[in-house]
């Protein structure tokens, strides 16, 4: 947790709120998380910017895909470093969609490549995106990322909880 | 870009993702030793910059696709620095493991690298 500065004002609801539900989730195990999810909004913002600066012709629907899974790392990056609650909430969704993108996108690129355009399934492929074949290009870090993901959430989410009950029944 | 700068990276790289990880497991905060193999890592990824930049000069193109190459070789030199930042922000274990999950992901980037660089069409 990072300490105060001595010169920044204490908002005004700060004695109120829950300790645990304010401060950033990027402590301990998150920072890990959050390392992992800054190198793939790294890689996946460098491959489809890539694919879509040299060749987006060639697969425009994967490639769109692409960007927007870049587009969801860095949102979900964000979301995990930044505090407070709505900063929690777009974590949830983020790192939500990003489970149901990885197994729609993952399911559709090998049961119906053709669907996105997709002349082959080879997950090291030219026209491969982050989500296909459920991130085997990435060595399925995509697909356990947001399993991870949204248990670390779950697992604040309830540690803020119990401090907010401790903290009643000390005030009670 | 050549095959053995390409090994003695993604050893280096391999090496210093190992020995944090084993540090970060035991216990350890970042210290001198795990910073400084991130930043031998740092230092491999600039001689690749290098290379990348001369090698085409002196008639050794890439036949794959450069631009995915610079997009990943980019990538590649800014996370060790922000891994480093992101380490020192809270002193502790996980902060080791950070450094060790970077340094392994430039081995993978190196060795993509390597294939988009030599590769046609990859």
């Amino acid at each position: 947790m990072r300490v105060r500065a001595s010169g920044d004002p204490l908002p005004l609801h700060y004695s109120v709120s829950v300790p645990e539900a304010r401060s950033s989730l990027a402590t301990g195990l998150g920072r890990v998380l959050v390392i992992v999810y800054a190198i793939l909004a790294l890689a996946a913002t460098g491959r489809s910017v890539s694919q879509i600066l040299s060749r987006f012709d060639e697969a425009p629907v994967a490639f769109t895909l692409s960007a927007l899974a870049a587009v969801v790392y860095i949102v979900a990056t964000i979301a995990l470093v930044a505090k407070g609650p709505v900063w929690n909430r777009v974590a949830w969704i983020a790192i939500g969609f990003e489970l149901v993108g990885v197994l729609v996108i993952g399911a559709i690129s090998l049961l119906a490549p053709q669907l996105l355009g997709l002349p082959d399934i080879n997950p090291f492929g030219r026209y491969a995106t982050v989500w296909s074949d459920f991130g085997a290009g990435y060595l399925c870090i995509p697909l356990v990322l947001p399993v991870l993901g949204l248990l670390w959430l779950r697992s604040r989410r309830d540690a803020a909880r119990q401090a907010a009950t401790v903290d009643a029944e000390v005030r009670a | 870009m050549i095959l053995g700068l390409t090994i003695a990276i993604v050893v280096v790289a391999l090496a210093a993702g190992a020995l944090n990880l084993v540090l970060g497991l035991l216990g350890k905060a970042p210290n001198d030793l795990s910073l400084g193999a991130l930043a031998l890592v740092e230092l491999a990824l600039i001689a690749q910059v290098v290379t990348a930049i001369v090698a085409p000069l002196v008639g050794n193109p890439p036949s794959g696709n450069p631009i995915e190459f610079w997009a990943y070789l980019i990538a590649a030199v800014v996370i060790p620095v922000l891994a480093v930042f992101w380490a020192l922000g809270e002193r502790n274990r996980w902060g080791t493991v950070v450094l060790g999950i970077a340094a392994l992901a430039i081995a993978v980037m190196v060795w993509r690298m390597q294939i988009i660089w030599t590769v046609q069409l990859a």
